[in-house]
């Protein structure tokens, strides 16, 4: 049985080193290729006619002066009459054309008519979502009313985060081709090994007659796991074109009004302690929507699950807008948000330092100790001591000053994957994976990966990624992608290395394969590097042919190479005009317990991305819609804000990294950080201000609104 | 966007021989960071686009003969910024120009096409017309979603706020404006060319489609102190929330003379008679600022979703007196 054990901590050549992503110089000089840059020999550019109601039955839908339309060929109806449409954006018709201007002329030709029924986009209110609200049932867990009468202290409150999109850099689409019996994609996906099966059930042909390839993707974020209707008109537009390649990505507009969004959140909540500030009851009434299916119930009490006395009720609410898909995290953000934002109230109404009730309550986590660690490492970076005053109360001229505190929870263990490591005798190394670097470093941290168990540079490897016609990796989702790629490198690559022990160790008077080891580009016997040969005439004992070998990681036996598990806390300080309203984030922290880290650079950039994120969530973004209308006035990147780098403010990332934790092999880290951001800045606003505001975005009307009792 | 023809006349003179009796005829082209947007989501179509970011006549800077200031209306953002001379004398316009923080905005668009550009409203955008109209014929602002509409001026018809960051400062400066056509020159003062449109066919400024706004005249700034502030909730490119800019001249410490404007809180800018009334013959104080602020705002009518900005422009434009001050 071979040993697959991650070297020790200072055994380590490039695993665990700062190094800088691979692709990063291409990527930033504009030379990295995505699909939308993909232009095959005669293109031809597809253009989608959609729907402006939010609800309405298509009564007839004339296509004939598009298909006439100059240079158009071929249109396709991807709705039929009779349907009914249930959000604005829904795609009816698409339309092939030599030129992207072609196939708009031909959208707008197409004649559609609408029996406009009546819409529901709103989700603030439960009480008048009426028959769209569907409750999902009591949870009742000890004795809350025993529980509430008994309490020292209680405190109530509403809180609520709307509907964003994901909004990723680069839109969903896709090039693709469908000549003969065979489709090649281009694709902007997160599971390129998955994506043949899923479009070939979509188009009813074999998932062995499609080819994808990816080299690079501009965001996902939870959004791009199917090949969706686009995937398949577009395949359809190419056969019906003679097989000439098309091109579609959608338009901002669409891209964020159906492409995905993460539900919203609300929720009325009481909270309980005792004397001491121990909480003993929870309840919550809460409700959320991600589109016309409805939305998730949150794990709330979050993190603080132990909380004995619990009565939890929810409503899933399901309106008229584009469906909701994971968004980094499913539910974590908005769960922290509830949950930590309720606790901070407490504190407030109880006269008590935020920081003491966190402290005190560890014991109601899973993770007592990690919790109450980073709780105190979180607050010395942002100087909580010095600095925290209760709420409202460091108000100098017309700038008020806050701090908050979140928490975070995930599991992050590596997914399902093969990688295929190939030795050849001239000494070069292949190894090939059907996964996909979302921007998160997958390319880079597979190479050390690799490069460190074969003892070679990171130029001694050839790695070669997203394409299905390598061994199949699981989708870039959850965090398991870290885990998963470098747990099926590391067992190829090992796997590969004692095969070439195999040839070596009889020129080496015949040492045992298992007693040599390979090292700075040598291998040689254990302990004694003068024994050995370079690593290129250790190759050439191959003769002719090279050793390759298939390596898998197995969720249910990850052969303790990676696990799951994590908490986190974040903190943030912000000043606030009390006059404008005006939110300005200061500093955020965020301390992270984590794994063996295979990159600490790329994993910092993670969470830094990770916080802005947060403080996108918390200030900014929002999804506007019109009931009157039912439309999504600010599908665009003007009103539907985000951060720009003068808005982010200082960020701090402690990543746990130590024997203990590296000991637990790779955890993913690409969700945790997305959690807990929100509720820290939410409560530095109601501590610098001396009110909650309850909704997120923190807006200057929403804090202004606030502070003057007025209710938005 | 649809096809159309373009026009890249040589002279002021060409350009405006380019030019139609009607808007949905030919279109001016200078930056294109307003007209590209309309067009790329259907907003406005027209059949010709003339550009005239290269003509001569529209370019420079320069003192006037009379102690003034010219700005010719191809002049970009970023080039407004880096003159020296106009940010001593102007500081309201600087500090307006200091508000657009998107490097690309500034290096692409101009100063006639901040005064010229159309509303953000994004009932507009989204295809309901100028005045935002519903499928009933009245406007689809009151009782949806107004969080940024205007809480002056608006008549209960047009709810857009004007977003020009210039026209408040010129306004509060009293400049004017150049406007060139096919028959002759005229001028308007900057107050006078931004105006509230009757219907959704008009525009809201006054400029006809025939015509190009040339240039912006400064008066002597000589004597006069004046600062503009804006409120935005992003330091990055965002749209200001509300601003004010203020010209005061002092006498004795006591305001002589004053001229304030809001933007960003009417169709138009919003030039404050009223508070200029209250400021007038005091000096500027905490006291007297907040007395001035009170006065602008007193005919406020904010919607349902922006009562908040009454108190922002309160807040900007006693800021903005307090800067003048110095």
């Amino acid at each position: 049985m071979a040993e697959y054990a991650w070297p020790k901590m200072s055994e380590r050549s490039l695993i665990g080193k700062r190094i800088s992503r691979l692709d990063g110089a291409q990527k930033a000089g504009g030379r990295a290729k995505y699909g939308s840059d993909q232009n095959p020999q005669r293109l031809l550019y597809a253009a989608i006619l959609t729907s402006p109601h939010a609800r309405a039955k298509l009564t007839s839908i004339d296509l004939s002066a598009a298909k006439s339309s100059p240079g158009v060929t071929a249109v396709i109806a991807v709705e039929e009459v009779g349907k009914e449409v249930q959000w604005e954006g829904t795609i009816l018709a698409a339309v092939a054309a030599e030129t992207e201007l072609q196939a708009r002329d031909a959208v707008r030709k197409i004649r559609v008519e609408y029996q406009v029924l009546p819409h529901v986009v709103k989700d603030d209110d439960v009480a008048k979502a009426g028959n769209n609200a569907k409750p999902a049932g009591e949870q009742v867990q000890g004795d809350p009313d025993a529980a509430k009468s008994s309490a020292a202290f209680t405190s109530q409150g509403f809180y609520g985060l709307p509907v964003l999109t994901h909004c990723c850099l680069e839109p969903h689409g896709q090039t693709v081709q469908w000549s003969g019996n065979e489709i090649t994609v281009w694709s902007s996906t997160q599971a390129v090994s998955n994506y043949a099966g899923d479009l070939g059930a979509q188009l009813e042909v074999p998932a062995t007659s499609i080819k994808v390839h990816q080299d690079h993707i501009g965001g996902g974020f939870g959004s791009k796991f199917q090949s969706d209707q686009w995937g398949a008109f577009c395949a359809r537009l190419s056969k019906e074109s003679g097989g000439r390649p098309v091109k579609f990505f959608h338009d901002r507009n669409i891209e964020l009004m159906i492409a995905g969004n993460r539900p919203s959140h609300y929720a009325k909540v009481t909270v309980g302690a005792d004397a001491s500030g121990k909480i003993t009851l929870w309840e919550s009434e809460s409700w959320s929507s991600g589109g016309i299916g409805g939305g998730n119930i949150p794990p709330i009490p979050y993190v603080f699950t132990k909380i004995p006395n619990q009565r939890k009720n929810h409503n899933a609410i399901s309106t008229n807008n584009g469906g909701q898909r994971a968004w980094r995290a499913p539910n974590h953000p908005q769960a922290s948000y509830l949950t930590c934002c309720a606790m901070d109230d407490l504190a407030a109404k109880m006269g008590k330092d935020p920081l003491e009730l966190f402290l005190t309550n560890c014991e109601l986590t899973t993770r007592e100790d990690a919790y109450r660690r980073q709780l105190n490492k979180a607050a010395k970076h942002i100087d909580w001591t010095s600095k925290w005053k209760g709420r409202g109360k460091s108000r100098q001229g017309y700038l008020a000053k806050g701090l908050g505190i979140g928490v975070n929870t995930w599991g992050g263990a590596g997914h399902e994957s093969t990688a295929t490591a190939r030795i050849h005798p001239d000494g070069t190394v292949e190894i090939e994976c059907g996964t996909q670097d979302l921007g998160t470093g997958t390319r880079t941290i597979m190479t050390q990966v690799a490069a460190d168990t074969l003892g070679l540079p990171m130029e001694g490897i050839r790695l070669k990624i997203g394409d299905n016609a390598y061994p199949a990796s699981g989708g870039s989702g959850g965090s398991t992608t870290v885990g998963g790629v470098s747990s099926s490198t590391r067992i190829a690559a090992t796997d590969a290395l004692n095969l070439l022990f195999e040839k070596v160790a009889p020129s080496l008077d015949n040492a045992a394969p298992g007693d040599l080891e390979a090292k700075n580009g040598r291998v040689y016997v254990k302990g004694n590097p003068s024994k050995g040969m370079s690593w290129a005439e250790a190759c050439k004992k191959l003769g002719v042919a090279p050793i390759e070998v298939q390596g898998r990681n197995n969720p249910r036996n990850p052969r303790g190479l990676n696990t799951g598990g994590v908490a986190g806390v974040q903190m943030a300080e912000v000043t606030v005009d009390m006059e404008t309203g005006v939110v300005v984030l200061d500093k955020i922290v965020a301390v992270q317990d984590i794994g063996l880290v295979v990159n600490p650079k790329t994993a910092e950039s993670q969470v830094y991305g990770a916080m802005i994120m947060n403080v996108c969530g918390s200030l900014y973004e929002e999804r506007v819609v019109d009931q009157i209308t039912g439309r999504m006035l600010n599908a665009d990147m003007e009103f539907y804000k985000l951060a720009g780098a003068p808005d982010i403010g200082e960020m701090i990332c402690e990543l746990e990294v130590d024997e203990e934790n590296d000991s637990r092999g790779i955890i993913g880290l690409g969700e945790p950080p997305t959690v807990g951001g929100l509720a820290a800045i939410g409560n530095a606003v109601a501590n610098a201000i001396g009110v909650r505001v309850p909704m997120v975005p923190l807006t200057p009307r929403r804090v202004l609104d606030a502070l003057n009792g007025r209710n938005s | 966007m649809q096809a159309f023809t373009y026009a890249n006349p040589k002279t002021l003179k060409e350009a405006l021989a380019s030019l139609a009796g009607s808007w949905d005829e030919a279109a001016v082209l200078a930056g294109g960071t307003d007209l590209l947007s309309l067009m790329k989501q259907d907003v406005y179509a027209p059949k010709k686009v003339v550009n005239i970011k290269g003509l001569k006549e529209l370019k420079g800077m320069e003192r006037t003969g009379d102690g003034g200031f010219r700005i010719g209306a191809a002049v970009t953002i970023d080039e407004l910024m880096k003159n020296r001379l106009l940010g001593e004398e102007f500081p309201a316009l600087r500090a307006a120009a200091q508000g657009i923080t998107s490097p690309q905005m500034r290096n692409m668009g101009t100063v006639g096409g901040d005064l010229c550009q159309r509303p953000r409203c994004w009932y507009y955008r989204n295809g309901f017309g100028l005045l935002a109209t519903g499928t009933d014929g009245k406007s689809l602002v009151p009782s949806g979603e107004n969080e940024f509409h205007a809480i002056l001026g608006h008549g209960n018809k047009a709810f857009f706020v004007s977003a020009s960051s210039f026209g408040p400062a010129l306004v509060a400066y009293g400049a004017k404006l150049k406007i060139a056509s096919a028959s002759g020159v005229r001028e308007v003062n900057a107050e006078d060319f931004f105006r509230v449109p009757a219907s959704a066919t008009e525009r809201e400024v006054d400029l006809k489609p025939n015509e190009i706004l040339t240039e912006i005249v400064l008066p002597v700034s000589r004597g006069s102190q004046s600062a503009t502030y804006e409120v935005r909730q992003k330091e990055a490119f965002d749209w200001p929330l509300v601003t004010a800019s203020v010209m005061v001249k002092l006498s004795g410490g006591n305001v002589s003379e004053a001229r304030i404007a809001l933007g960003h809180v009417a169709p138009t800018p919003w030039r404050s008679k009223e508070a200029e009334q209250a400021i007038t013959g005091k000096a500027i104080t905490e006291a007297s600022v907040e007395s001035a602020a009170t006065a602008a705002v007193a005919a406020a009518s904010p919607l349902s979703q922006n009562a908040y900005k009454v108190q922002l422009a309160k807040v900007a434009l006693k800021r903005a007196l307090l800067a003048a001050k110095g």
